[in-house]
């Protein structure tokens, strides 16, 4: 049987391989309209006006609609509820959504858009987060102060003192720039009514549950009456886990038009959804005693956050909360704000919040640690900070196989004969890191669980799990086929997924926070360990035989539900529970690089990659976390940008401009899974999604340094900023 | 308004006849005339190869391919190429592989590789790189992809590689600092 630890190819995989897997844009229903959304091409403008009247004459064009019918603000975080479907009266990013038309046809309504008459009042607008800071204009009226969505300021410890008497200090300024996520799949919702007014949305979400809640809100409709349905999702990495314009604005139309409607935002639209990566500027200070151990970190953070909040509220937090492992800090400062600025709004990216200052940091060490003569790998070490430890902010870490981690790296790159030797132009980097499995609280406070799963057993002998998870591709259906399989000692193969649907499927709250493996799979192996017992009472010969004898004795359908319960966590102090989780995951890399000193063009040759995981509950699927999140940072070294002119316009927005590494441009990369057996996990296990992505910048950052003696502080690390401190050091 | 123009397509050995606007393109055809939603489109301007069909065996993209220009050519889409015997063996190994995650890719991903090895059935690492360099994959770093080229064309089995075990660790100097430990 294959149950977990085993390599059990996707349980969507025949589905994905023969083209018959439905995602939400191959969704059509009879009668279904087409519409698309207006969009504001001013950075900052105050809307006097909008005119639909030409646009309902147009032939084919069948309903239009404004954000004065959907004026209620909503956000995925209950305390910023800061943004609108479609602008009432201010728009605040090239891009920000202003009207939409809904017609026969995608292009017919494209046309229709045309006759939409706004008056805009043209603003100055907000271009940077120092800018935000000084600025009397007034980006998003929901920020109390000035333009910061949120300012946070924690210290533990005397960080001045210790600093003071360190041995080597430096303090250094790093500006990490915005990317963002490129699913391949551009978001697409679709929406139907019926006659009793129940909506139900299929849309390419990872948060069905918070985006029912908010269509629920903001279309004053009782929750019940929504149903929100995730159909095979491509690709998300954060992307799509606020509620969007569209899926507002195809339910409003569907209930007024009584028909289906579709929207497919262009791949233009997904640039100025965008919720990607932060652009952070941080001033960074790291002290070191004379034994190389870590004695302060001082980090200043500016991040710029765009026009809405999203999850910014966290981004503050993360980008200090998270910094405090897998090394000990003797003491801690941070000091980071998140402002508004009128551009596309910024979000969660893979390794949200925290993927920044672990580049600054990592870079930072090995700067010090250079200082005092310490190899990289042994200041890592040195400052280990082992496992069933307390961080200096007081987050709990239970297992933690970071020391493997650089083992298998250091071994795999063969650090010890070739780091420093391999001549000019060529170079080894090291870095670690760590991340959450999950967040200890959900978004909105409740005490009801994270994770819902309920398992029903057939006489048939099949098995059906209905779960609220969204499988993006990670392959959480795959798990739970494997998680039945174990518990129940049944063929995965007999295992149906029912899954992402809000009126089939118990809740769960969404694919973030890399919490999908440890709570989805602890509810689970719950409701699977329930129904194992009384098949086990039952007896049979064959698994559908023992399904029959434990439904005859129970007198009823078997089935039986299970649940992740959310611990109670964290620091005692204001914030203390952000960045809270039930379990650390913790990765080291070793990048390889190769720099032409001529020109200032480099090429990362290959990355290893050790990732602790807790227990691989599937390696394949987890090789492919580590891929996928190694290659995402490397590629965030190497040439992602969101770049914008001064008016505010993105430059570029597609996938020419914009450019993501294709085959060629992608390292080598070597995967290594590393098992610490984490006790709270399920089977031992941890995450896998977005640690591994954060130790890629950093190591490529210090494998230029290894290679020509340069450090580079602003990503990318274009050849053009290679070659001007390749200058500077000559000079 | 764009005229419409009566063409006849040749898809997956069936012979269709639509009668389209002029400006439809050969994706637009597929998904929305003959129901073929297998081709995927993720840019409509031909930069990330999800629409990816074969033309008498060679890829095209579909999403700047004209479906009038489409005719008089053997068009092979996702839905194509599996045979009555069931998948094809890039299908069976992109899924034994797990070069799959998301898939929205991989429908052009996989006609790109059955190209190449139609043309050239033992290629090398290179040649898969510049074979499937027009078909963009944001989730697994291509590294499984081109295992699974690899397992399709018989080089190679799926990777086994063991995970490695971490014993408990202590922390390297708990004397310097020590942070407030507690039981497991």
């Amino acid at each position: 049987m294959s149950g977990v630890g085993t390599r059990l190819p996707k349980q969507d995989g025949a589905a994905k391989a023969d083209g018959s897997g439905v995602y939400a844009d191959d969704i059509s229903f009879p009668r279904m309209l087409h519409a698309k959304i207006l969009r504001s091409p001013h950075a900052n403008a105050r809307i006097k006006s909008i005119d639909t009247s030409e646009v309902l004459k147009y032939p084919g064009v069948v309903a239009t609609l404004v954000g004065a019918e959907l004026p209620i603000k909503y956000g995925v975080i209950p305390w910023t509820h800061d943004e609108q479907a479609l602008c009432t009266d201010h728009a605040r990013f090239v891009g920000d959504a202003v009207a939409s038309v809904a017609a026969l046809d995608e292009r017919t309504a494209e046309e229709a858009l045309k006759l939409v008459k706004v008056d805009y009042e043209i603003l100055p607008a907000v271009h940077t987060p120092q800018e935000a800071l000084k600025t009397d204009i007034k980006v998003n009226e929901k920020a109390k102060v000035g333009n910061i969505t949120k300012h946070v300021n924690l210290q533990f410890g005397p960080v001045d003192e210790a600093i003071a008497s360190a041995a080597a200090v430096t303090r250094e300024t790093y500006r990490y720039a915005g990317s963002t996520h490129v699913p391949i799949e551009p978001h697409c919702a679709v929406a139907r009514a019926d006659g009793d007014g129940n909506l139900t949305v299929w849309s390419s979400t990872q948060i069905p549950h918070y985006l029912q809640r908010e269509l629920s809100r903001v279309l004053e409709l009782p929750q019940s009456k929504v149903r929100v349905i995730q159909p095979l999702l491509g690709g998300a990495f954060g992307g799509k886990s606020d509620p969007f314009a569209l899926e507002f604005c195809v339910a409003k139309l569907a209930l007024k038009t009584g028909r289906p409607v579709k929207i497919l935002y262009t791949r233009e639209e997904v640039f100025y959804a965008h919720r990607g990566r932060h652009p952070m500027d941080m001033d960074v200070t790291v002290a070191l005693d004379s034994g190389g151990r870590i004695a302060a970190v001082d980090n200043k953070i500016l991040i710029d956050g765009g026009a809405y909040a999203s999850f910014g509220l966290v981004t503050a937090y993360y980008a200090g909360q998270l910094l405090t492992g897998p090394y000990r800090f003797g003491t801690y400062r941070f000091d980071s704000y998140r402002m508004y600025t009128n551009k596309p709004p910024c979000g969660p990216k893979r390794g949200h919040g925290s993927v920044q200052p672990r580049f600054a940091f990592e870079v930072a060490l090995d700067e010090a640690a250079e200082k005092l003569g310490i190899d990289p790998i042994e200041v890592r070490r040195r400052n280990f900070i082992g496992e069933f430890v307390e961080t200096v902010n007081g987050q709990r870490i239970t297992s933690n196989g970071f020391m493997k981690c650089l083992d298998v790296v250091e071994k795999a790159s063969g650090w010890r004969e070739r780091h420093g030797r391999l001549g000019r132009g060529r170079g080894l980097g090291v870095a670690g890191s760590m991340y959450i499995s999950g967040t200890a609280y959900p978004v909105y406070p409740n005490e009801m669980p994270q994770s819902g799963v309920l398992v029903k057993l057939d006489r048939s002998g099949r098995v059906v799990v209905y779960s609220g998870a969204s499988d993006i591709g990670q392959g959480v259906n795959t798990l739970l086929c494997q998680i039945a399989a174990e518990e129940l000692h049944c063929d995965p193969r007999d295992v149906t997924i029912v899954a992402a649907d809000t009126d089939l499927t118990p809740v769960d709250l969404g694919a973030y926070s890399s919490r999908v493996t440890f709570m989805v799979g602890l509810a689970a192996r719950e409701a699977c360990q329930k129904l194992a017992a009384k098949l086990l009472k039952a007896g049979g010969e064959t698994f559908a035989e023992a399904c029959q004898k434990a439904e005859a004795a129970e007198g009823a359908p078997l089935a039986a539900t299970g649940g992740y319960r959310t611990q109670k966590l964290g620091g005692n102090y204001r914030g203390g529970t952000i960045g809270a989780s039930p379990a650390y995951s913790f990765t080291a890399h070793v990048a390889e690089v190769s720099v032409d000193e001529e020109t200032g063009i480099w090429r990362v040759e290959k990355i290893w990659a050790a990732h602790d995981c807790g227990r691989a509950l599937n390696p394949t699927l987890v090789e492919g976390q580590i891929e996928g999140s190694v290659y995402m940072g490397a590629a965030e070294a190497q040439m992602e940008e969101m770049v914008y002119d001064e008016k505010g316009l993105l430059f570029g927005p597609s996938l020419l401009d914009y450019r993501i590494p294709t085959s060629l441009d992608t390292p080598d990369l070597d995967a290594h899974i590393v098992e610490s057996n984490d006790p709270n996990g399920p089977y031992g296990a941890k995450e896998a999604g977005e640690g591994p992505l954060h130790p890629a910048i950093p190591a490529i950052a210090n494998a230029i340094h290894d290679a020509c003696g340069i450090r580079i502080r602003e990503l990318p690390f274009y050849p053009n900023r290679i070659l001007k401190l390749l200058k500077e050091r000559r000079a | 308004m764009a005229k419409t123009v009566l063409i006849r397509l040749d898809v997956n050995g069936e012979k269709r006849e639509l009668a389209v606007p002029s400006q439809r393109t050969l994706l637009e055809a597929l998904r929305y005339d003959l129901g073929l939603t297998g081709s995927k489109q993720g840019c409509d301007k031909g930069d990330c190869g999800a629409c990816t069909v074969l033309a008498d065996g060679e890829p095209i993209l579909s999403c700047i391919t004209l479906a009038a220009d489409a005719q008089d050519r053997r068009i092979t889409t996702i839905e194509g190429l599996a045979g009555p015997q069931g998948l094809d063996e890039v299908q069976r190994a992109f899924a034994d592989c797990g070069a799959l995650q998301c898939g929205f890719c991989q429908p052009g991903m996989m006609l790109s590789a059955r190209a190449l090895l139609n043309s050239c059935p033992k290629p090398s690492l290179d040649q898969i790189k510049h074979a499937l360099s027009g078909n963009l994959c944001r989730c697994t770093g291509y590294t499984k992809i081109y295992e699974a080229v690899q397992v399709a064309a018989g080089m190679r089995a799926a990777s086994d590689r063991k995970p490695v075990q971490s014993e408990r660790a202590e922390a390297s100097d708990s004397v310097a600092h020590a942070p407030k430990e507690f039981a497991p």
